[in-house]
């Protein structure tokens, strides 16, 4: 884990990408959008990553 | 035939062409600009069976499809940033048909002008601050050697007096760190226009076991770009209880805001 230089090309850790990507950007509501509203986004997201990570687990530690 | 919708990546000033031919947005799609009075959108036509609403509710919850398609999202954001400021879209920002997202340029404009304006020529980073475990059991073990009174004391009463130290070590070093992520964050702020404070990431989801007490983004004038990394690695230098992590440059997705005031009152 020792990074002391950015790499030149993007290599990004989700849990990073997520924290800007589901919490922030512009909000557009409105008719014409099917934008979700962004408390819902997160929720949905956040139980997604940890009911995977709980499967992560679970599966690592089958023989 | 399938529905079709647009999903949005950016709103900026004038699209490059040769940076929009050649990416693969969500799902692989191309990625066009929709102008509209001197501002353009960038965004993938896109099936509604998959990035209609009631369907992404329904693929949002399945980790990779998020991973692949937040990787997607950001990746048209990061390259489309490079040629001029941007405004990032949120995550599934979907649009029915082209004349929604232009009537959506023409509407808010104004809003979306002085955004970019404000954008312009600043990029955001991240600053992580964690405390490693091992710091916080040095505090603790600190006041663990047991005294001669203690063990003369009995076992139960010495059990107790250990807990007690060990807690209150333990509160001690929360504080500690707590003041240092505080004193990182103004820091850093000296050398931003911008600051948003974000929610610690669990460390279920980072798979860092460390506490992390500051998760940071800071919006920096291009021309500040060295001295606030040196910042970063000063702060980190001055504070050996804590490890500083600086992520980026990141598209400005936590100052995108169309109000300004967002950007620092998410403390």
């Amino acid at each position: 884990m020792t990074e002391v230089d950015l790499p030149a090309e993007r290599r990004i850790a989700l849990v990073d990408l997520l924290d800007r990507v589901l919490a922030g950007g512009v909000v557009i509501t409105g008719d014409v959008t099917l934008c979700i509203a962004d408390v819902d986004l997160v929720h949905v997201s956040l139980r997604a990553l940890i009911s995977s990570a709980g499967t992560l687990e679970r599966q690592a530690h089958q023989p | 035939m399938a529905e079709r919708g647009f999903w949005l990546y950016v709103v900026g000033r004038e699209p490059v062409p040769e940076t929009l031919t050649g990416l693969a947005g969500v799902g692989g799609e191309s990625v066009h600009a929709l102008p509209a009075d001197g501002l353009f959108a960038a965004a993938s036509p896109v099936s509604l069976h998959i990035y209609g609403a009631d369907a992404l509710k329904h693929n949002l919850e399945d980790l990779d499809w998020l991973a692949v398609t937040a990787r997607a999202h950001d990746a048209v954001i990061a390259a489309l940033s490079s040629s001029g400021p941007v405004v990032p879209m949120r995550l599934a920002t979907v649009y029915a048909d082209a004349e929604g997202v232009t009537g959506m340029l023409h509407e808010r404009h104004d809003e979306f002008a002085e955004t970019l304006q404000r954008l312009d020529g600043r990029t955001e980073w991240g600053v992580k601050a964690y405390v490693a475990p091992a710091a916080e059991a040095d505090a603790a073990n600190g006041t663990l050697s047991p005294s001669g009174e203690a063990a003369s004391a009995g076992a139960g009463t010495a059990y107790l007096q250990r807990r007690k130290a060990q807690l209150s070590a333990r509160e001690a070093a929360a504080s500690r760190a707590e003041a240092d992520a505080q004193q990182v964050h103004a820091a850093l702020a000296e050398l931003a226009v911008a600051t948003r404070r974000n929610p610690a990431q669990a460390a279920q989801l980072s798979g860092i076991k460390a506490t992390m007490v500051l998760n940071g983004s800071y919006l920096v004038d291009d021309s500040r770009r060295d001295e606030f990394a040196a910042r970063v690695k000063a702060e980190q230098a001055e504070r050996p209880g804590v490890r500083l992590e600086l992520t980026g440059p990141w598209p400005p997705y936590s100052f995108a805001g169309v109000e300004p005031e967002r950007a620092d009152d998410r403390g």
